[in-house]
């Protein structure tokens, strides 16, 4: 298992969701380990690791199924950590309908911190450009 | 261009045992400056690409490219998924506007420049655009399939005197230099491949 929803959230939820792709698996569930302790599941998370083999990498299925389960109509933020795995979600979003595509960011900020700061902006009901924003900050 | 069904799928094949035959090389190549699983990428898209083959080569030549640029996207992963997979989709989008060399000529040339959007790298930054650049150069020269193959090759080894500005190979700084980048050593390989068929068959 190399992907998956952190954990349901709360059907009720209109809080921004949080995607975190890494081309490691236990990075990924580290860091949504991480957002998951500071905002409960009042935020939609989930994260994909690893290529399709279960190697180290990405792969645009997985990270597509990962905005999938993190869906909320405010809108998924989502947090990379090297070059493939930002290219291959910039993919993913593009195979997204176009409404649906124009509801996710791909967010220029660290993978752990900018995925906790995220989630602590969205729980508080924040839009996706206010989320995004918050986290940027904290890119060098 | 003119493809028929036949050539399609014997491109298709020549491609993934080139593919196939140098995936340790290109491996090792990564190695040197990166993450070492570029062959082991290349061969997963390519094997996919010809597990589908009879299917793809049986669309028209635009959707059969698209086709392929998108099972390349969603099984090579790692950096060269989204370039190789842009370059394709593009070509087949642009094909299906028109189909003479002048129209290939500029649809390979918006192609390459969207894949340096999506890498967002251009000339000399030790990557597969380092070989498409002088490709498309002689595609516009109208030049003979082998001469564009021997462009390609020399293409290729030219990265090695390169420093690496984009992908993990630029985390080395200055000891990126004097390694050929992987990604522009698969491109030749496929680039003379197909160039090789081209010569032999000559379809068009
Ligand atoms: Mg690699």
């Amino acid at each position: 298992m190399n992907a998956r929803a952190a954990q349901p959230a709360s059907p009720s939820s209109a809080n921004v969701g949080i995607v975190i792709v890494s081309h490691s698996p236990l990075v990924a569930k580290g860091a949504a380990d991480m957002v998951r302790q500071m905002v409960g599941d009042c935020v939609p998370l989930a994260w994909t690791g690893g290529n399709a083999e279960g190697g180290l990498g990405t792969h645009v299925a997985g990270i597509a199924a990962a905005i999938e389960a993190a869906w909320s109509e405010a809108g998924v933020a989502v947090f990379v950590d090297l070059g493939g795995a930002e290219t291959n979600s910039e993919m993913a979003v593009e195979r997204l309908d176009p409404a649906r595509a124009a509801r996710v960011a791909i967010c220029n900020a660290p993978l752990v911190e900018g995925a906790v700061v995220a989630a602590a902006e969205a729980s508080g009901g924040s839009s996706l450009a206010k989320v995004v924003a918050t986290a940027e900050e904290l890119a060098p | 261009m003119h493809l028929d069904a036949t050539d399609l799928a014997a491109l298709i094949g020549l491609c993934r045992a080139e593919i196939d035959r140098h995936g340790e090389h290109l491996s090792a190549l990564d190695s040197a400056i990166g993450d070492g699983d570029h062959g082991a990428n290349m061969r997963r898209g390519l094997e996919a690409v010809f597990a589908e083959r009879d299917a793809i080569a049986a669309l028209p030549l635009p959707a059969a490219l698209e086709r392929i640029g998108l099972v390349l996207v969603m099984n090579i992963g790692g950096a060269a998924g989204p370039l190789y997979g842009t370059l394709l989709m593009e070509l087949g989008r642009g094909l299906g506007i028109a189909d003479t060399p002048e129209a290939f000529a500029a649809t390979l040339e918006h192609a390459i420049a969207a894949v340096a959007r999506r890498g967002r790298s251009g000339p000399g930054d030790k990557t597969l655009l380092d070989v498409l650049y002088p490709v498309q150069a002689e595609v516009v020269r109208r030049s003979a399939p082998g001469r564009i193959a021997a462009c390609a090759r020399s293409a290729a080894h030219s990265t090695e005197a390169m420093q690496a500005r984009r992908g993990r190979a630029s985390f080395l700084g200055p000891r990126s230099i004097g390694h050929e980048d992987p990604g522009a050593s698969s491109c030749a390989l496929l680039t003379a491949a197909i160039c090789g068929y081209f010569e032999e068959h000559r379809p068009s």
